[in-house]
């Protein structure tokens, strides 16, 4: 169990390199940010990583299914998340194309999807709350895929 | 007031020189009527508006007609008998209007008289509105409305309202508001520091609906105009979204995700009880009531991509709407029934406005714009505004139904967003 959670991890920290790689792409200083992902003396103790999980997974557009990525980070979240109580909100956004009110649903399929994948993966129901911003609350603002794909997302708060 | 009198006759000036900076043709009429409208006449201290200006701009606004300012006239005729039709043929002029304002306690009269230049006759007798200082716009619209349907037979839409939501950066705000049909006289209705959406009137236009996140999730409330009292529709877990009225007011068509799914609810206003139309594992979204009331059009993506339906809802017989394109989505019909306009996307293409004829099934695309949602149909089914884009701030534009002309509004402070034509008062 440890082992696998150490696996998922380190799926995770790959996918973590390689979404931060990208959303940097413009920013010239790559080392920095891909440095300590290699470097982690991971496999020593989970914890640490686990706690590194990113709290945002991504969609494509008009899609409400899991990417491979967003499942290794609700994976990583489900292991946090298991036998605990503690009340997390799933926020779901969309990018600003389309009507609003399709992206409100949107959103809320985008949440709903997250959140039955981590009750799959045992996290209590009960302890998770889904709201939808639709396109109201975009992270990245300009108007080019880099910004849409950002804004097409779950937060896990 | 003063500063706003100065905002109108730029706006005008520019429109009319096709220069400014402030309402923009994108697309006009091949041959608008020209028509002279000049100052109105007020003997006393100058007006706290301009009711030629008001006149003009509205004119302008509805595309048919070019307006000619008074700068450009040879002669100011004040009746009938000063006007001399050839300075006015000069100027290319069709018609003319002209009329002056007078006081008495308080209260304001503007006459007015519109002649056909061409045959050099009167097409409309002297004709007096009345109405107190305040009044002096609504004067003026009415005066637009009249000639507007003189000349063209079609109600005029210049004297209803318009609701939109104007949205600001720093600090995120969302503030609802309400304002003539041409922007001027904004009134805040509602602000919040979280999102408010998809504003509607009431068949009476006497009440709006609308989404706020105020609690922290999304809610629909119907807000009366003359109180501004607010009241919570619904509270339930999960979207709730897209408030629509039934034609007859009694009703409210929404979309929840009480039983996990988004799915198209009726709620019975004065019962509340509520009613699920909808059953299908997809997202089922932006109900709109048909003209009779007896179906509502919603957004699905049953069939993969999001498409536009109808229900009938005695029946809950579902057919498909849309076919034209990869994306159609939240349509309103018109008020004649005949056509549905949306939110369309053709591969490759961006999103712009459509209007598709009920009957053939044909759709012509009536904007040209990126960014283009949330379109609402002018009461006389003769325009219709929605939301664009420009330069990454949000803007509304004004077409007409048939495709042939097409008007960005003024820019306000904040993003403007969602607006919803008023019906007829």
């Amino acid at each position: 169990m440890i082992t696998k959670a150490i696996k998922q991890g380190l799926t995770f920290a790959v996918v973590m390199a390689f979404l931060v790689g990208c959303s940097s792409a413009s920013d010239k200083n790559k080392k920095p940010v891909t440095a300590p992902v290699t470097t982690a003396p991971v496999v020593q103790e989970a914890a640490p990583v686990v706690k590194e999980v990113a709290n945002v997974v991504y969609f494509d557009l008009d899609k409400y299914d899991l990417t491979p990525e967003a499942r290794a980070i609700l994976l990583a979240h489900a292991e946090k998340l298991k036998g605990s109580s503690v009340a997390v909100r799933l926020e779901g956004h969309a990018d600003e194309r389309g009507s609003r009110e399709y992206n409100m649903a949107l959103g809320e399929k985008r949440a709903k999807a997250a959140r039955d994948f981590l009750v799959l993966q045992g996290v209590k129901a009960a302890s998770l709350e889904v709201v939808s911003y639709g396109e109201e609350r975009p992270v990245a603002t300009g108007q080019e895929e880099t910004s849409y794909s950002q804004n097409r997302r779950v937060e896990i708060k | 007031m003063k500063h706003y009198l100065l905002l109108m006759t730029i706006f005008v000036a520019s429109y009319v020189s096709a220069q400014g900076a402030n309402i923009v043709i994108d697309k006009g009429v091949d041959n608008p009527t020209r028509i002279a409208v000049d100052d109105f006449q007020y003997p006393g201290t100058k007006l706290s508006e301009d009711i030629g200006a008001i006149i003009r701009n509205d004119l302008n606004f509805s595309g048919l007609f070019e307006s000619i300012p008074p700068d450009r006239l040879i002669t100011h005729p004040r009746s009938e008998s000063e006007i001399r039709y050839h300075d006015f043929k000069t100027i290319k002029a069709e018609y003319l209007l002209i009329g002056g304002v007078t006081e008495q306690a308080g209260r304001y009269s503007a006459s007015y008289e519109l002649f056909d230049v061409v045959q050099q006759k009167r097409v409309l007798i002297k004709t007096t509105v009345e109405g107190s200082d305040v009044q002096l716009r609504d004067m003026a619209h009415r005066i637009s409305d009249k000639v507007y349907e003189t000349l063209t037979g079609i109600r005029g839409i210049f004297s209803t309202k318009i609701i939109y939501v104007e949205a600001f950066q720093k600090p995120v705000r969302s503030r609802l508001m309400l304002s003539d049909v041409d922007g001027a006289r904004p009134r805040q209705l509602f602000e919040s520091k979280q999102p408010i959406l998809s504003p509607v009137w009431s068949p009476d236009g006497t009440r709006v609906a609308y989404v706020s996140f105020e609690t922290g999730r999304p809610a629909i409330y119907v807000q009366s105009l003359s109180t501004g009292r607010k009241e919570q529709i619904t509270n339930f877990k999960g979207l709730n979204g897209g408030p629509a009225w039934s034609p007859d007011g009694q009703k409210l068509a929404m979309v929840l995700s009480k039983d996990d799914n988004p799915e198209i609810y009726t709620v019975d206003l004065a019962s509340r009880t509520f009613t699920r139309v909808t059953n299908m594992y997809a997202i089922d979204t932006e109900p709109s009531w048909t003209i009779d009331g007896a179906g509502i059009f919603f957004t699905s993506d049953r069939g993969v991509r999001p498409q536009i339906y109808k229900v009938t809802l005695a029946t809950g017989i579902t057919e498909r709407v849309t076919f034209d394109g990869d994306y159609n989505a939240r349509g309103r019909v018109s008020p004649d029934g005949k056509s549905l306009v949306m939110v369309n996307k053709r591969p490759g293409s961006s999103y712009q406005i459509a209007a598709q004829d009920l009957k053939s099934g044909n759709m012509r695309i009536l904007t040209e714009t990126n960014y283009d949602e949330s379109p609402t149909i002018a009461p006389n089914g003769a325009m219709l505004m929605y939301a664009t884009n420009v330069g990454g701030k949000g803007i509304l534009g004004a077409a007409s139904l048939d495709a042939k002309y097409k008007v960005r509004l003024p820019g306000k402070q904040g993003d403007v967003r969602e607006p919803a034509w008023s019906p007829f008062f």
